[in-house]
């Protein structure tokens, strides 16, 4: 178990976002973790990459002990935290982006190789390497997100709501992407997603937060096959 | 014909300086989100150490080396131990509006103190390092001087050099991502609050040219580097705010504006003339000359 | 209502009779607090309360003084009609002021009125009729004989000083917890928000921007009284500073920190004089002591007690219940 959150309690303020979450993710698995909005999801991957503090609790990351720590710590320690929504920098080039990843290791070389690799995974972007990441398509900056947190060559994979806003072709896209990753280069994943039933398809895990607690957790397939999981965020 | 082209070339030498200060008070805003007034105590006391080498040493440029490396020192220093303990106690309820500018005011007027009482009120003046002479050609004689000329080489070396450093260094990419969006350079595992003090840093140094060059025409007292101060943050407004480039356009610009109105329509007219182009400025373009459609206010 | 009326009679009958009992030095300073009061007040209601940013108002204090001067001196006019000029040239200004001034924000509002802080006097040495580098003279005369022998110039200035700050003050008062007081705040915190509950945001603005001109053209004008002058280096740019600063040090939303604002300004360089002499004197000490002081001051409170010392107070209160 590479990934130990141990009864695991969050507040905004006097609102307690996460109650005495335990979860433990395997290496190299791909987790996915679903429920209603303000269940606390995106609460969860933010204390996990250093943006917030916790009130209680522990998180074990590789045997260490990093609740607290901050993110710029934490991205050296290999956690990469893609956040919802706005996680490009529009004013920066699509190269730039990607470079911005790789500036804490300092090794121009490695940077280069990272980038093009990146660009063997998303040709697109390649495409589009010298503009401004303002002039992308939601999808491609998606992509560009991604491929940022992989280039500090992380071991732990946090991703927030990748498919919001995305037309459906492309969230299958990225989707599929993103379970190649996983396996190519053992990665440890967390995907949060509203888009409850295209997550549990390519996870190995699979956790229900709702109002802050876990309510289920199980092998993806259990739970898409579990009536009162489809009932409530399948849709049937 | 001639008066108009000597307007131009001094305005262009006069608006380079505020070009410095415009272009430390965006880097300082961009990066922090407050209006550093304090920039101008931060110049002020580069420029007397720059003045106390230059005057020992007989040499101009050894002492625009000490201004800058003062000005560095000072910047990070104001980061690291005023503006870290000021958001430490950050403020809300209606002063929320008020309290960071004030505070910079606060230290301006507190580093001016400590420079008159170190050195004095007197006006110092340090010998320049190249003839203000006007050129001669032919039988004219323009009031544009060697010295107007070095000016205006020396800020153009310092904004070429700062221009590689941002658009092609990784610690200006650092710069560049920790100004536009602080998170998701954290996340991307960059030490914004270190990169943040670097900024600082570089925007003192800079201040610290601007005081040295004013000071090499100029006399130097506690209050010299005042209008440098008010010319610069009006210039920075025109450019708006957000954008480097901005910031030197709308200095070059504020300086040839002020110097036609110098030249053309009355000397103490020029003050006001900086209001009136700023409110026509603002009128247009209520974000600065370069601000696009959406701009990152607050 | 009239309880207020009789808070602001009763005031100033006591602030009349401490008049009496002090030095003439004393008298004079009380001059000087009365004026600053004022300026003070129209801080409080433009950033205070619609919480837009100005380090001009050492400007509009300069256009109330000229504008005192200019009426005095060419209408031949009586004296309170000079102040009432010096507060309605001041409010067309600020009108004229605001309304270019509401589209903007934060640093682009400061800017703008610093930039018009180091403008504005300076156009009296353009012109002729401005009087140039020495300024216009404001002699508001000689006490009235029946006051007696004893009455004296600096005790006249004081009277009048007081009896405007007092009815100035109490006009602000009211301005300012009328729903007009209301809705500025309600501006200040989130203008969108009262944008859709329908207030004119832009229109308010441009009025908090008129009345606080107004208010700071008469500090203006009282000022030049008590010196009996106008000229540009009265209005100077650490004219706008110190008031800034005397706001914040009383709380800049909070009126009756005016007062407290007013006697720190004037009790400063007399502190910083004592303080200066017992350590040897000096021009240096003489000349840059004050401005430490007041500054170490107002690094301290804002990083303390930004909205005043009104608001620990506040604090504590509310510990004990």
């Amino acid at each position: 178990m590479s990934l130990n959150v141990s009864n695991l309690t969050v507040h905004h303020g006097a609102i307690c976002a996460i109650n005495q979450v335990s979860i433990a993710v395997p290496t190299g698995k791909l987790a996915a973790i679903i429920g209603a909005n303000g269940a606390g999801k995106t609460t969860l991957l933010r204390t996990l990459s250093g943006l917030k503090h916790p009130t209680n609790g522990s998180i074990m990351w590789k045997g260490e002990k990093i609740a607290g720590i901050k993110p710029e710590a934490l991205v050296r320690r290999g956690i990469s935290h893609v956040s919802e929504g706005k996680s490009v920098i529009p004013e920066l080039t699509v190269r730039e982006n990607l470079e911005l990843g790789a500036v804490w290791r300092r090794n121009a070389k490695e940077s280069k190789e990272s980038i093009d690799q990146v660009v063997s995974i998303f040709p697109r972007l390649g495409e589009r390497i010298q503009q401004r990441a303002d002039t992308l398509s939601g999808g491609e900056r998606q992509m560009l997100s991604i491929g940022r947190a992989i280039m500090a060559k992380p071991q732990l994979l946090l991703l927030d709501e990748p498919s919001l806003g995305l037309a459906p072709l492309v969230v299958e896209q990225i989707f599929q992407t993103i379970r190649d990753l996983t396996t190519a280069m053992n990665l440890t994943v967390l995907l949060v997603e509203q888009n409850a039933m295209g997550a549990l398809k390519i996870a190995d895990l699979g956790i229900v937060l709702n109002l802050g607690k876990v309510v289920a957790i199980n092998h993806a397939q259990a739970l898409i096959d579990d009536p009162a999981v489809r009932a409530a965020y399948l849709g049937y | 014909m001639q008066k108009l082209l000597e307007t131009f070339l001094i305005g262009l030498s006069t608006g380079s300086i505020y070009a410095l200060m415009s272009l430390a008070l965006v880097l300082v805003w961009r990066s922090t989100r407050v209006v550093n007034f304090a920039q101008a105590g931060q110049a002020m006391l580069s420029t007397y150490i720059g003045f106390e080498i230059a005057s020992r040493s007989e040499v101009f440029w050894l002492g625009l080396l000490f201004a800058i490396a003062a000005g560095a020192l000072l910047g990070a220093g104001v980061d690291f131990f005023f503006m870290r303990v000021l958001f430490k106690h950050a403020v809300s309820g209606p002063a929320a509006v008020v309290a960071p500018v004030i505070a910079t005011l606060g230290l301006l007027g507190l580093i001016r103190s400590i420079v008159g009482l170190t050195w004095g009120g007197e006006f110092k003046s340090i010998k320049s390092p190249a003839s203000t002479d006007g050129f001669t050609i032919g039988e004219t004689t323009i009031p544009f001087s060697a010295l107007n000329l070095l000016i205006i080489v020396t800020v153009f070396v310092i904004l070429i050099a700062l221009a590689i450093i941002f658009q092609r260094t990784n610690l200006g990419l650092s710069l560049r991502a920790s100004a536009y969006a602080p998170e998701i350079a954290q996340l991307a595992g960059i030490r914004t609050a270190r990169t943040r003090t670097i900024g600082w840093a570089i925007a003192g140094g800079v201040g610290g040219v601007a005081g040295m060059l004013v000071t090499s025409f100029n006399f130097l007292s506690p209050y010299s580097l005042d209008l440098l101060l008010v010319f610069g943050f009006i210039a920075a407004v025109i450019g708006g705010l957000e954008s480097m480039v901005g910031s030197v356009v709308g200095a070059l610009i504020l300086g040839i504006a002020l110097t036609f109105i110098l030249n053309y329509v009355g000397t103490s007219l020029v003050f006001i003339g900086g209001f009136v182009v700023l409110i026509v400025v603002l009128l247009v373009k209520p974000d600065g000359i370069m601000a696009r459609g959406k701009v990152r206010r607050g | 209502m009239g309880k207020k009326i009789t808070f602001f009679i009763i005031l100033g009958w006591v602030l009349l009779l401490i008049g009496d009992r002090v030095d003439e030095l004393r008298v004079y300073q009380g001059a000087q607090i009365a004026m600053y009061t004022i300026a003070l007040a129209s801080i409080v209601l433009l950033t205070g309360y619609s919480g837009q940013v100005s380090l001009g108002n050492g400007a509009m204090m300069a256009v109330g003084g000229y504008a005192a001067a200019l009426t005095l001196n060419n209408l031949g006019s009586p004296v309170w009609f000079a102040f009432v000029m010096a507060v309605v040239v001041s409010a067309l200004f600020g009108a004229f002021l605001g309304a270019a001034a509401a589209r903007l924000s934060g640093p682009y509002l400061a800017g703008t009125t610093l930039a018009l802080a180091v403008g504005l006097p300076e156009i009296a040495n353009q012109f002729a009729f401005l009087g140039g580098v020495p300024g216009i003279l404001f002699d508001v005369g000689l006490p009235p004989a029946r006051f007696g022998e004893e009455f004296t110039q600096y005790k006249w200035f004081f009277w009048i000083a007081t009896f405007i700050a007092l009815i100035a003050l109490f006009i602000t008062s009211n301005i300012l917890q009328s729903r007009y007081g209301r809705t500025w705040r309600a501006i200040r915190s989130n203008s969108l928000a009262a944008e859709l509950s329908g207030v004119h945001s832009g229109r308010m603005k441009i009025l908090a921007f008129t009345i606080s001109s107004a208010l700071a053209g008469l500090a203006g004008a009282v000022l030049a009284m008590t010196i009996s002058l106008v000229a540009p280096g009265v209005y100077t740019l650490a004219l706008s500073f110190a008031l800034v600063t005397g706001a914040v040090l009383a709380g800049v939303s909070s009126l009756p920190g005016v007062v407290f604002g007013a006697l720190i300004l004037v009790a400063i360089p007399e502190v910083a004089d004592v303080l200066a002499n017992r350590w040897g004197g000096g021009e240096n000490l003489n000349n840059y002591l004050p401005g430490l002081i007041v500054s170490v001051l107002l690094i301290l409170s804002v990083i303390f007690t930004p909205n005043g010392p009104g608001e620990n107070l506040r604090k504590h209160h509310h510990k004990k219940m």
